[in-house]
């Protein structure tokens, strides 16, 4: 029963392997990768009902008992993820089916999205810091795949690039392990937290924070480490760009969550002021690139650096209204950033540019698409039904309660230029004249259209639904915020 | 361009065998010696490698008929279905088991389900290091 908890890792991983048989079938392999995702949302369910009813579940790896093997822990935030990258993948694996071709479907494209849900939901559900490298790497070395898949000269420069990128954190990543194990003896969480805890984060500690804010920065985007994030995702596929950018950056902030609650939380003064700090940076960083552009690819890669610093934001400030503000907005945010980026990629496809000077008209030719954007543009804004609503508003209020006033205005005006960034795609994409390259294609694309909608319909009844998802919120929060119940539900005391 | 090369293809049929040896000594040895399935693995692509510099692709090809990305995947399915399988037994994940045995030739020997893992390894490291090398070596043609 309790291998229930690893069933997300392993699910994925049985089916990738056994697509790479049938590489030269993309039928077979679209039934089963099909079959084994919708699998996956009905096994990250029954996670969510059991951990919603039991409470933190862990399962002891090969039968060793906790600080001496790896635990795998599935709290409600780690579920709460797992369900919305399952969510998430099976709309783009729908989408994928039109629009990745077929020579990359039969270079191993499926076998290469289901090693990164393995990777995703390893890293989200791990007890252990060098097994969640492990699963960082599971996951980085299928995107590295996915990102040079095709073989097209940008694909090639900016694969190098990401790559170099990430090599390096990796490298950081592993150094600031080691002496997190050489000054803490461990390397599982709850044992992890326990003993800095005793010894009150002396100094050498709060250096290791820093060190693992770095590399989870350099996954996640913060501040000065974005920079290879608006050229790396610019150029594979829509599907792929849409699976990094709702699912991989996130990773990265889940794993500042993880360290900064529940392992690092007693120097505050120092780890979350910094981090607090380049949050607010991160924000105005993304806000000025989402506002300088005028390609729509450009546009929303830039308006998930700012959500990236949204997040952060709310986890530094470390009180239960910001905390659940935070894993609030951390879940529309992963829903709403994939379904934009299926529907721009549907107005590329349409307009055959993504240049938004070039666009014009669109809402003559699919006014579905067109108001389906329209409300996608809202929610990502945070207009009050909608999903991203709830989560700015804990934000502001945990900002409120914390007396940091500058990130309040900060974020208040970011969300104003996030409107204003999306809706110049709109008015300048779906109003006007049609132009010249419109008028050429007249079909509408059932098949492409349908899991964008799918996931913004997802995403407003996240936002009316509310009151429903708030209980399971809160329980993440309270694991969060008091680090004992996790100690106690892995180390059994 | 033919090259005489007949002491180096004479003296791999005698290496290449005793290469392949060492390494399955090394990967069975694996539990209570250094060694097991990652450097075997590698020792028997190395076997393999020399008999790709003493004779050309199709040859090996030929000798070795296998697809060896099929053995990766068939590795990996071995080291997975190891992993999975103490479901069965309703025990957590990666649980190990093994037990004494007589065997007619070996006498009394562990067996240890640890080694199909160790085999899953194996392939998975035999299947990508044969696969980067034919596939850089067939670039070119």
């Amino acid at each position: 029963m309790s291998n229930l908890v690893f069933m997300p890792v392993l699910w994925p991983l049985l089916t990738g392997i056994i697509l790479v048989f049938f590489s030269k079938q993309p039928r077979i392999q679209r039934i089963l990768s099909t079959i084994s995702f919708l699998i996956g949302i009905w096994i990250s369910g029954v996670l969510i009902y059991s951990v919603h009813n039991l409470g933190v579940m862990t399962l002891e790896v090969g039968s060793w008992s906790a600080p001496f093997g790896i635990v795998i822990v599935a709290d409600m935030l780690a579920v709460l993820l797992v369900l919305t990258t399952n969510l998430i993948v099976t709309a783009i694996l729908f989408y994928s089916f039109r629009s990745i071709g077929k020579e990359r479907e039969s270079f191993y494209y499926y076998p290469m999205l289901q090693f990164l849900i393995v990777g995703v939901n390893g890293a989200f559900l791990t007890g252990d810091i060098f097994n969640l490298f492990v699963f960082f790497e599971v996951m980085l070395m299928a995107s590295y795949v996915l990102l040079v898949l095709g073989g097209t000269r940008p694909q090639l420069r900016e694969s190098l690039k990401y790559i170099i990128v990430n090599v390096l954190s990796s490298a950081f990543f592993v150094i600031a392990v080691a002496f997190l194990y050489s000054a803490a003896g461990t390397l599982n969480m709850a044992q992890l937290s326990q003993r800095i805890a005793e010894a009150g984060q002396p100094g050498i500690f709060s250096v290791i924070a820093v060190c693992l804010l770095i590399v989870f920065g350099l996954k996640g985007a913060i501040f000065p480490l974005f920079f290879w994030l608006p050229g790396s995702y610019y150029v594979p596929p829509i599907p792929v760009i849409a699976l990094f950018g709702a699912l991989l950056t996130k990773v990265g902030i889940y794993a500042i969550f993880r360290t900064y609650t529940v392992i690092f939380y007693h120097d505050q003064g120092f780890t979350h002021q910094l981090l607090m700090g380049l949050s607010i940076l991160t924000i105005i960083a993304g806000v000025i690139g989402a506002l300088a552009y005028w390609d729509v690819k450009k546009i929303i890669l830039y308006n998930i650096v700012i959500a990236v610093g949204v997040i952060t934001y709310g986890i530094s400030l470390m009180n239960e209204a910001a905390i659940g503000g935070a894993i609030f907005y951390i879940i529309h945010d992963m829903l709403i950033k994939a379904a934009l980026f299926l529907l721009i990629g549907m107005m590329i496809k349409a307009s055959g540019t993504a240049d938004l000077r070039k666009m014009g008209g669109l809402i003559q030719q699919n006014p579905y698409l067109a108001w389906t954007y329209f409300i996608a543009a809202i929610s990502l804004a945070g207009i009050p039904p909608f999903s991203g609503f709830t989560g700015k508003l804990l934000i502001l209020q945990g900002a409120v309660e914390a007396d940091s006033y500058i990130g309040f205005a900060v974020i208040l005006l970011s969300s104003l230029m996030v409107l204003y960034s999306v809706f110049k795609i709109f008015m300048y994409g779906f109003w006007g004249k049609p132009s010249e390259t419109l008028l050429q294609v007249k079909e509408k694309d059932w098949a492409l259209f349908i899991p964008a909608a799918a996931l913004t319909g997802l995403s407003v009844i996240y936002g009316v639904g509310t009151e429903a998802v708030y209980p399971y919120i809160s329980q993440a929060v309270d694991t969060l915020l008091d680090p004992q119940i996790y100690i106690d539900a892995v180390l059994k005391e | 361009m033919r090259k005489n090369d007949l002491i180096l293809q004479t003296v791999t049929k005698v290496a290449v065998f005793i290469i392949l040896l060492f390494s399955v000594s090394i990967f069975f040895g694996g539990h209570y010696s250094p060694g097991g399935g990652f450097v075997g693995g590698l020792m028997t692509s190395a076997a393999i490698v020399l008999l790709l510099l003493a004779y050309d692709i199709k040859t090996v090809a030929g000798i070795l008929p296998f697809d060896y990305k099929i053995v990766l995947a068939v590795g990996l399915f071995i080291a997975a279905g190891t992993v999975a399988s103490s479901i069965f037994f309703d025990l957590p994940l990666m649980t190990h088991a093994y037990r004494y045995f007589d065997l007619p030739l070996l006498g009394h020997t562990s067996l240890h389900s640890a080694v199909l893992f160790d085999l899953g390894v194996y392939l998975v490291v035999v299947g990508v290091t044969m696969t980067i090398i034919q596939t850089i070596g067939d670039d070119d043609e």
